[in-house]
């Protein structure tokens, strides 16, 4: 049996299982609202894993599902080498978010990582600690900051409301999610011109190390062949 | 016990043999502390855990800050000290590394004579890893804080380049900015002209005094004269020295008539020469690279070097170290002490001594 996982609730589900329909398969909860069980029809040996987006990476790479839906991003910062462990079948067109850093508009100074960097050195010898920036993306950030050559800075935690840690003085800049900007403009944030540190859309993935046997590959083959057509 | 630490805790006997006291600092270090120094790559590489009653710990990356750290508190000095065990790095781009590994250290913290602790330190590094067909790769970060700090320009922009000597892609677009080689980017050259306005409320920890500084040191950026390209050819050809020590140190001199100011770091080398030599060190064969170390640990600010396995690439160093003065400063208090110091890998020196 074919395992895929899709988010379990709100727009991601919903857009996903639009996405399937329009592909001639249908995916359906089942039972109560709260219960997560899940149907498929239109195709024979795929089951429904109805799971939070944040989980599918950690599924993928335990080979416990077979294929997932989930953000670019989620991807890349949880699991490492990730060209090793998951595969991209399908860009599904929704769900874009871009992971950008922002920084408070009233920076007029500040445009550019190089900026940052600079404001990171004056800020620290000024506050005698780093330049915080908030965010959850952890490895994706430091990453990108590493290879920008920006230094002075230290990463603080924040799992929601991460636009909010400026006005709030926990954080100096943040790095988040954005797809529209709008909280960043109603936070009075602006995004850095060289800022974009990931653009991420829905995707569905195929994990390169769960076990699959012969009438899964034949199930898989079909599937995927499906996908392609439409 | 295994054969890797069997032979750790040799080498530190055979260090304590040569006058060194035995130190074992903590595994789990303040976390507060590392990160200071060293920012968020220090989480990147190791690893952080935590509890409630004494807040962030890391699993000892080196034993360098916390023997610096333990020297600067209660050493008297001179000392020399030796420590075997484990470090953590976390390994997130390359599985194949060892994500714990033991470690032999030798450091000495002596003010009498720098050239002769690095030649000392040297000398017995090489002389534990003897018999492994070794090649010694130095270098001197000094040399290159010289050239920085003896550019014609602004300290502005030396302190900005000195802050990035560890990041040589940052360093090279810092030079290139100084010297008009890349254009001033859009979005500064509106800031400069007037046009950066905004009505936004100011938010956050960052105050206007601040962001007025900031504009105001790039406008004193803008009116500095570019780096001159003579300036820059001789740090270019600085940058390029490759060779082995005696002709290094020959190409190093001739740079000192359009660099005066790496005289007195050059000179140090030409002591450290001398010192190797009086070592027993082959000096004529020994291979010097100004740019050696500048993307290891930050701390080193002086003699740097590694100890390579001949035909293994995939490996990392099997011992390597340099002199961290600065270090000493940072973490004393308003004491300083010049100080050398290296680590040895027994693991990959009994992996190696075991390959046929």
């Amino acid at each position: 049996m074919i395992k895929l996982g899709v988010p379990s609730k709100g727009r991601l589900m919903e857009k996903t299982f639009q996405w399937f329909d329009k592909r001639g398969i249908t995916l359906t909860r089942t039972g109560s609202d709260r219960e997560y069980a899940g149907a498929v029809e239109g195709i024979d040996g795929v089951s429904l894993v109805l799971l939070s987006a944040g989980e599918v990476p950690r599924e993928l790479a335990a080979g416990r599902i077979h294929l997932g839906v989930t953000g670019t991003d989620l991807i890349h910062e949880k699991l490492p080498l990730w060209e090793q462990q998951v595969e991209p079948m399908a860009e599904m067109g929704f769900g874009h978010a871009d992971l950008i850093i922002a920084v408070p508009q009233a920076w007029t100074d500040v445009d550019l990582t190089d900026d940052l960097d600079a404001a990171a050195a004056a800020f620290r010898a000024a506050h005698g600690f780093r330049l915080r920036i908030a965010t959850k993306y952890h490895r994706l950030v430091r990453d990108f900051l590493r290879d920008a050559g920006v230094a002075d800075y230290a990463l603080v935690d924040s799992q929601g409301a991460t636009e909010g840690t400026v006005a709030n003085e926990t954080a100096e800049a943040i790095a988040d999610i954005t797809s529209s900007g709008e909280t960043l403009r109603a936070n009075h944030l602006k995004i850095l011109s060289d800022g974009l540190i990931l653009a991420s859309q829905a995707t569905l993935w195929r994990s390169r190390v769960a076990d699959v046997s012969e009438d899964d590959r034949a199930t898989l083959g079909h599937l995927l062949a499906r996908l392609d057509a439409s | 016990m295994t054969q890797a630490r069997q032979r750790a805790y040799a080498l530190r006997d055979h260090f304590v043999a040569q006058g060194a006291q035995a130190v074992e600092p903590p595994i789990l270090q303040p976390a507060d502390l590392l990160l200071d120094l060293y920012g968020e790559d220090i989480r990147a590489r190791a690893y952080v855990t935590t509890d409630a009653l004494r807040g962030e710990q890391m699993l000892r990356p080196d034993f360098t800050v916390p023997v610096v750290q333990m020297h600067m508190d209660t050493g008297a000095e001179p000392a020399r000290y030796t420590y075997a065990g484990e470090v953590f790095r976390r390994q997130e781009d390359d599985p194949d590394r060892a994500n714990e590994y033991l470690q032999v250290g030798y450091e000495v913290f002596d003010r009498t004579d720098p050239a002769a602790a690095d030649a000392e330190v040297f000398a017995l590094i090489t002389d534990a890893t003897q018999g492994l067909n070794l090649r010694a790769a130095t270098g001197d970060i000094g040399i290159l804080m010289a050239a920085v700090d003896g550019l014609d320009t602004s300290d502005r922009r030396k302190a900005a380049l000195r802050r990035h000597i560890w990041r040589p892609r940052r360093f090279r677009a810092l030079l290139d900015r100084f010297s008009g080689r890349s254009p001033v980017p859009e979005t500064r050259a509106a800031l400069l002209a007037g046009n950066a306005k905004t009505d936004a409320p100011l938010t956050g920890l960052r105050s206007q005094s601040e962001i007025d500084a900031r504009i105001n040191a790039l406008h004193e950026d803008a009116a500095e004269p570019p780096l001159s390209k003579a300036q820059m050819d001789c740090l270019d050809a600085l940058l390029n020295v490759r060779e082995t020590l005696p002709f290094a140190l020959a190409q190093m001199h001739d740079l000192c008539v359009d660099l005066p100011a790496i005289r007195a770091a050059v000179k140090r080398v030409d002591a450290r020469a001398e010192a190797l030599s009086a070592r027993g060190i082959d000096v004529d064969a020994l291979g010097f690279e100004a740019s050696f170390g500048r993307t290891s640990m930050e701390y080193y600010d002086g003699f740097v070097f590694g100890l390579y396995a001949e035909g293994r690439p995939d490996l990392p160093p099997v011992a390597s170290g340099g002199r961290y003065d600065a270090l000493t400063r940072r973490l004393g208090a308003g004491q300083e002490i010049p100080a050398v110091g290296a680590v040895i890998r027994p693991g990959l020196l009994v992996e190696l001594e075991g390959a046929p």
